[in-house]
């Protein structure tokens, strides 16, 4: 949207502003600070706490003025405002004077203290003295489930929690209670709150009504957390975020801003899956077994190179098998150490050639590639073959703030500002944009769509085709087509043509090759009518994107190369291989190595299996490019110490190469010299030494702090241990210090460890690290896409894979479902998010249930691919007859190569 | 004296039917605005008219409709909403229009549906007001019967469904905005002005919330011409207005005046003076939310710019007399309980100021107040003023604190001073 620049005066001076903008939004841009409360970026303005009042004049002569709230006041030419005028600060502090009555006066022990917007609110608006001599009100708190914790005597009743959870991100359990003083926000009664996205009341609280229980756990204040820009590794989006440490374990994870990806908000799965980090089940030493029938046992940590020695000397063959959830350093590390020949991507081939058919259409169609926040700004959506809110939440965020954008459109028309909050929901009531789903089972954006449908994935790719066709005008996909589908293809043709910016959501999660071709199919038919659209994958985890972008065999090929060839050494990156093939091949691979080396960080079937067992860092511990689903490279920075003898995979990885090479010196190298290997090798990541700032990269002389300047105990932390202060932790392989020490101002965005200014101790100290509300960071958003718009090429042809798969005969067809809370690996391991994870289950409308003679609840045998499993049923109606639906990648359950026909049989 | 609005009116009985409101002229107006005018026409006499909103801001009624956009795309539907959520304390008024003569209120509705085109209208009544709702139901019913309302009205092609909706009862959903989301099933809290309500209101669409009493006038000035209607009153603003009084006076009632009558004339004449062993104190002349006017201002002219200048608002016309034998601090305290009790919670000063007022004037009435307290109250009549908070009701709240705070301020130090309430 292009804005006039007009010119405005603010307390006496001259500035420039965006005509129509809000006036706090363009004070905030300018850098003048007015207090506020219920004015959120994300959320717009609503005028209801009355803090960022500021005095308005009608011209040059008028010395009176009046009071005026700036989040309600659109900027005009000549618009002349003072916020520091007396009448104004007056009432600012009667404002927090007000709030005051109510509010607990126990900030030094109130968890919220010391990055509370409330606290940092009141300072800067001059309250003092308690003024108020009565009883405070008071509520009960609720329980809202293993992440959020509820203090609600500390609301100041900003409303900005109802107005994200429901209004945002289209929560339902969730609301405001009651009326005057006395207004709840909470649920209707106990109980988990169920959106996926109910962590963020955390960051936008603006005190401490609710907090993060999982940090409640191992409570630190902020000042004392060292922390590390660090990037999700949960799903395939890459949300930035920040990891706070204290005592040497992981305590939080916090938004990080950025402008193109997840901008102020993450789901409850990234923020509160780290704690696997911290759990039980990590491996912490090397460990070992001289044969297949010994159970592991550790190794000390001296013994480790000459355990390995021989496994890796040049005469013995060995084989790779990387991983989409190590690193791209780690996984080329691999590949350097084994050799192209030799390196297999730890994933099926179904899914590697789903995900590379994806990539190439994004390198060579000339489609555009959405950033999330371009998803945001779609004005027509089709989502084919993927329930997003479980494999990638914050894209279903992005897709639900599209469905609003005809809101900000139609209000727009009406003169109604678009930040202007309640009267464009009003004007527009429940009008939204076009979204279309198909998946095979109800979804929680249905909320937001047009139309849904609801088939197999034959089904849905026939009416992805079919779309396609009419939007070519050709003739309509052969077969069986009824008329549900023509008709619907052809009402979503019709609303993608009229869009400017269509967007098309296909998946690979769902593992069926046409439902992938057939999203392409309609964004390429788009493209050669020169529309502008967009199209974007979802991928099933966290560096799927850059090790798809890496040479490698697919993981069928390792099993058969090994049944063929066998090696002499097998090693494993990062990569529990039980999730990926079934046992019998995973159990066959094993067989045919002489030796099988695992490195990672989680004791999964394949680190037991392992014959030399190397514990890796995860994560927090880690440095490391991932490159999420949009092609964009991110680094994430280590914030945690590694466990005595706990190294990084491409530090073990660098070692090893040191054994296979001889003459090189076993040692641990530097991270960017592996980066530089890579783009040497590999140029595709050349972008990534080109912009992501290395090792040496200063700031005046000075690396970047992790660590906030009033970081308490540093000289007593460890004295219980040794009197004399620890050397201070080196960190040779980024730009960033383990220390209070260095330099804290304006670093590149990639390298802002945490939010803080003078003033400003809440997160919404992220004001003075963008360049406006809702822009980028100062300097451009952190991350580099390594996949660049093509030139018109060849936006190719998609056709069906040799028909659709259909279930055989009058078996079941049985599809995979995926959950939020238990479908990815590692957050499963965390046990807050454990505790919301469901057990396996088999999904069937009622009917199917009632053919069956079984009820909700009953257990079933469920028979498919060879496979046997015992699962509950659970009622779905929303599936088609003859569709079952497998809750797949739960912790505890064997791989299932669906989607495939299978037999349901009660017991 | 003329008395249109009350004439069919008669004590004890029960309203009259469609018959025979018919056959006594009551739906000439409505009839010859259908057959004989067009919307525009209807708009621009009722605009001539002078017609200020009975409701309590007095704001034309004819402009109002005539904000309504009657050309352009996606216009429709357009909605009327009949504001009869009457809830300001000491205020009555309506109920005697919609208890006494229901057909007075649809016969003006359809005619100002008309001047909008608008194809619904809704009555938001007050929950309590349960004989209204019987006998509105009832007349709406006949009117549907008739065919005054439903499809073609009248043979005009003009067609008209009206709708009656109790409220949950807040004080709040009075307030024309806040009455449209709780109409839309939503909070009952006031919306952002601009856009109003006739560009965006009901449902998001065009919409106009007029008083009952203010639509009660419709039919009769569409049949009787504007200069009639101005003739009505003492002081050319036009029309008559209704008239409350409760307190101690010897009775207490409701009158139908011309507008412009005088304070004095109402309370001693109308309502018989003070009863016996008790003064005149002073008066809330438009319901609890107006200034107190006191015994220098009995002369004033109960109209709306003329008691806007004695220091005031008209508001509904209904007044509140306070006597001397009634103490003004547990007066004003028993009014701010009721606000503070009936705000919304969306804004700060309105939420968290109208406790600590009524928390402050409980404390003086019980002889624990401060002399500082006088400070803090006075401090909040202006910090709940008008343009600091979201909508009306705080300022509201705030007359007749700021204007019993002055005229009964010797009162307030001696709670203080002797620690007790002399009254009691």
């Amino acid at each position: 949207m292009e804005m006039k620049v007009v010119n405005i005066r603010i307390d006496g001076k001259p500035y420039e502003a965006h005509e129509g903008k809000s006036l706090l939004d363009t004070a905030l841009s300018l850098g003048l600070y007015i207090p506020h409360f219920c004015y959120h970026p994300a959320l717009g303005s609503v005028g209801a706490c009355r803090l960022c009042a500021v005095k308005k004049f009608r011209d040059t002569n008028d010395t009176r003025g009046r009071i005026v709230m700036s989040c309600m006041e659109p900027v005009v030419d000549g618009l002349i405002v003072s916020i520091n005028d007396p009448d104004a600060k007056a009432f600012r502090a009667a404002v927090i004077e007000s709030l005051m009555t109510n509010h607990p006066h126990d900030c030094p022990v109130c968890d919220e203290g010391g990055e509370c917007h409330l606290q940092d609110m009141t300072v800067m608006s001059g309250h003092n003295y308690r003024r108020f001599d009565f009883r405070k009100r008071t509520h009960n708190d609720q329980y809202l489930g293993p992440f959020i914790s509820h203090e609600m005597n500390r609301c100041i009743q900003c409303y900005r929690c109802v107005r994200f959870y429901r209004d945002y991100a289209g929560g339902r359990d969730f609301n405001v209670f009651a009326t005057h003083n006395n207004v709840f926000f909470g649920r209707h009664e106990d109980g988990t709150l169920q959106n996926e996205f109910s962590g963020n009341l955390v960051e936008v609280c603006p005190t401490g009504v609710f907090t993060d229980k999982t940090f409640r756990e191992h409570y630190t204040r902020k000042w004392d957390l060292s922390n590390a820009p660090s990037v999700c590794v949960h799903c395939s989006v890459g949300c930035n975020i920040i990891a706070g440490e204290r005592y040497d374990t992981l305590r939080r994870i916090m938004n990080r801003y950025n402008g193109a990806v997840n901008g102020y908000f993450i789901c409850d799965r990234g923020r509160f899956g780290y704690e696997f980090v911290n759990g039980k089940d990590r491996i912490l030493s090397p460990r070992t077994r001289d044969s297949r029938d010994l159970e592991q046992a550790e190794m000390p940590a001296d013994q480790v190179f000459t355990a390995l020695e021989p496994l890796f000397s040049k005469d013995r063959k060995i084989m790779g098998i990387g991983s989409p959830r190590a690193s791209l350093e780690s996984n080329y590390a691999l590949l350097r150490l084994v050799g192209e020949e030799n390196f297999f991507h730890g994933i099926s081939g179904k899914e590697q050639s789903l995900t590379r058919a994806a990539l190439q259409f994004m390198q060579n169609s000339g489609i555009v590639v959405p950033s999330l926040k371009q998803v945001e700004k779609a004005d027509a959506v089709i989502i084919l073959g993927e329930d997003l809110t479980n494999t990638a939440p914050m894209m279903a965020l992005a897709v639900r703030q599209a469905a609003r954008n005809i809101q900000i459109t139609e209000a727009l028309a009406k003169g109604i500002p678009f930040w202007n909050d309640l009267p464009v929901r009003e004007l527009a009531q429940d009008r939204k944009s076009p979204v279309y789903i198909a998946t095979p089972v109800k979804d929680s954006l249905d909320d937001v769509a047009e139309r849904s449908f609801r088939g197999t994935p034959a089904g849905i790719s026939k009416l992805g085709f079919n779309i396609s066709s009419v939007i070519k005008r050709q003739a309509i996909v052969p077969g069986d087509n009824d008329d549900e589908i023509r008709n619907l293809a052809e009402q979503i043709a019709r609303t993608l043509l009229k869009a400017e910016n269509p967007l098309v959501i296909a998946g690979i999660t769902c593992l069926d090759g046409n439902v992938l071709n057939a999203g392409m199919s309609i964004a390429s038919s788009l493209l050669s009518l020169n529309k502008k659209v967009m199209f974007i994958p979802v991928l099933p985890e966290s560096n799927s994107m850059g090790l798809a972008l890496m040479p490698g065999k697919s993981l069928d090929d390792a099993a058969d190369t090994l049944s063929v060839q066998g090696t002499d050494t097998l090693i494993i990156l990062e990569n529990d291989l039980f999730r990926r093939a079934d046992e019998d091949t995973v159990a066959n691979m094993f067989g045919k190595s002489g030796r099988v080396v695992v490195l990672d960080y989680l004791n999964n079937p394949t680190a037991r299996a392992a014959d030399i067992l190397l514990p890796a860092t995860a994560f927090a511990e880690s440095q490391g490019t991932i490159v999420n689903n949009e092609g964009r490279a991110q680094r994430y920075y280590k914030v945690l110490a590694a466990g005595e003898g706990i190294k990084e995979s491409w530090q073990w990885l660098n070692q090893v190469s040191g054994i296979r090479s001889d003459n090189v010196p076993v040692s641990p190298g530097h991270f960017d010299d592996i980066v530089a290997s890579m783009v040497t090798a590999l140029p595709v990541f050349s972008a990534i030494k080109e912009y992501i700032p290395d090792a040496d990269f200063r700031m005046l002389n000075a690396k970047v702090p992790r660590q906030t300047f009033r970081y308490s105990g540093r000289t007593a932390m460890n004295a219980h241990r040794a009197v004399s202060e620890k050397r201070v932790r080196q960190d040779p392989d980024s730009p960033l210090a383990f220390s209070m020490e260095g330099r804290r101002e304006s670093p590149p965005s990639s390298l802002v460890p945490f939010y803080w200014t003078p003033g400003w101790n809440s997160v919404q100290a992220f004001y003075n690290y963008i360049d406006h509300p809702n822009g980028s960071m100062k300097g451009g958003d952190p991350g580099i896409r390594l996949i660049r718009q093509a030139e018109r090429v060849n936006s190719g042809s998609f056709e069906m894979i040799t028909g659709y798969f259909e279930s055989e005969g009058d078996g079941w067809l049985i599809v995979p479902l995926y959950r939020v809370f238990g479908s990815e690996e590692l957050s499963s391991a965390a046990s807050s998010l454990r505790q919301l994870v469901d057990d396996p289950a088999i999904l069937v409308n009622r009917r199917d249930a009632e053919r069956l003679n079984v009820d909700d609840g009953d257990s079933v045998r469920l028979e498919t691919s060879g496979k046997r499993l015992v699962v509950k049923v659970k009622i779905e109606n929303s599936l088609v007859s003859g569709v079952a639906g497998l809750t797949v990648n739960l912790p505890g359950m064997n791989f299932v190569d669906l989607p495939a026909s299978g037999e349901i049989l009660k017991i | 004296m003329e008395r249109p609005l009350t004439g069919h009116i008669k004590k004890g009985e029960a309203p009259p039917g469609f018959r025979e409101y018919y056959r006594a002229g009551g739906y000439n107006g409505t009839i010859k605005a259908l057959k004989e005018m067009t919307p525009a026409g209807v708009t621009s006499l009722v605009k001539a008219s002078n017609l200020l909103g009975r409701g309590g801001a007095g704001f034309p009624t004819g402009v109002k409709w005539s904000l309504v956009p009657m050309e352009g795309e996606n216009i429709f539907p357009k909605y009327l909403v009949c504001n009869a959520d009457e809830m300001e304390p000491g205020t009555f008024k309506d109920r005697l229009l919609l208890e006494g003569n229901p057909h007075q209120l649809i016969a003006g509705m359809i005619a100002a549906a008309y001047a909008i085109q608008a194809g619904t209208a809704y009555i938001f009544l007050r929950w309590a007001y349960k004989k209204a709702e019987r006998e509105l139901r009832k007349a709406i019913s006949e009117a549907y019967r008739e065919g005054f309302l439903g499809k073609n009205i009248l043979g005009t092609g003009f067609n008209l469904d009206i709708h009656v909706h109790t409220s949950a009862g807040r004080y709040i959903c009075g307030e024309e905005t806040a009455l449209l989301n709780a109409l839309e099933g939503k909070r009952g809290i006031p919306r952002t002005k601009p856009p109003f309500p006739a560009t965006s209101g009901l449902f998001g669409k065009p919409t106009v919330v007029n008083n009952v009493e203010t639509l009660s006038w419709i039919s009769h000035i569409v049949e009787k011409g504007a200069d009639w209607f101005k003739g009505l009153s003492l002081t050319g603003t036009g029309g008559t207005k209704l008239y409350g009084v409760s307190g101690r006076v010897k009775r207490p009632g409701l009158w139908e005046l011309p507008l412009g009558v005088t304070i004095g004339e109402i309370i001693n004449e109308h309502a018989g003076g003070m009863h016996d062993g008790y003064a005149f104190r002073g008066v809330l002349p438009g319901g609890a939310s107006t200034d107190f006017l006191v015994e220098e201002h009995l002369d004033v002219k109960m109209d709306f710019s003329t008691v806007a200048a004695a220091g005031s608002r008209l508001g509904t016309g209904t007044m509140i007399v306070l006597d001397d034998r009634t103490c003004p601090v547990a007066f004003l305290q028993n009014v701010e309980k009721f606000y503070a009790l009936e705000s919304c919670g969306w804004c700060t000063p309105c939420r968290e100021g109208l406790p600590w007022v009524e928390k402050m004037l409980s404390a003086i009435e019980d002889g624990k107040g401060k002399m500082e307290y006088l400070d803090i109250l006075k401090f909040h009549t202006s910090y709940m003023g008008p343009g600091h908070t979201f909508c009306a009701h705080a300022p509201g709240a705030a007359e007749p604190l700021q204007s019993g705070l002055r005229f009964f301020h010797d009162d307030f130090k001696r709670h203080i001073e002797e620690k007790k309430c002399p009254w009691k």
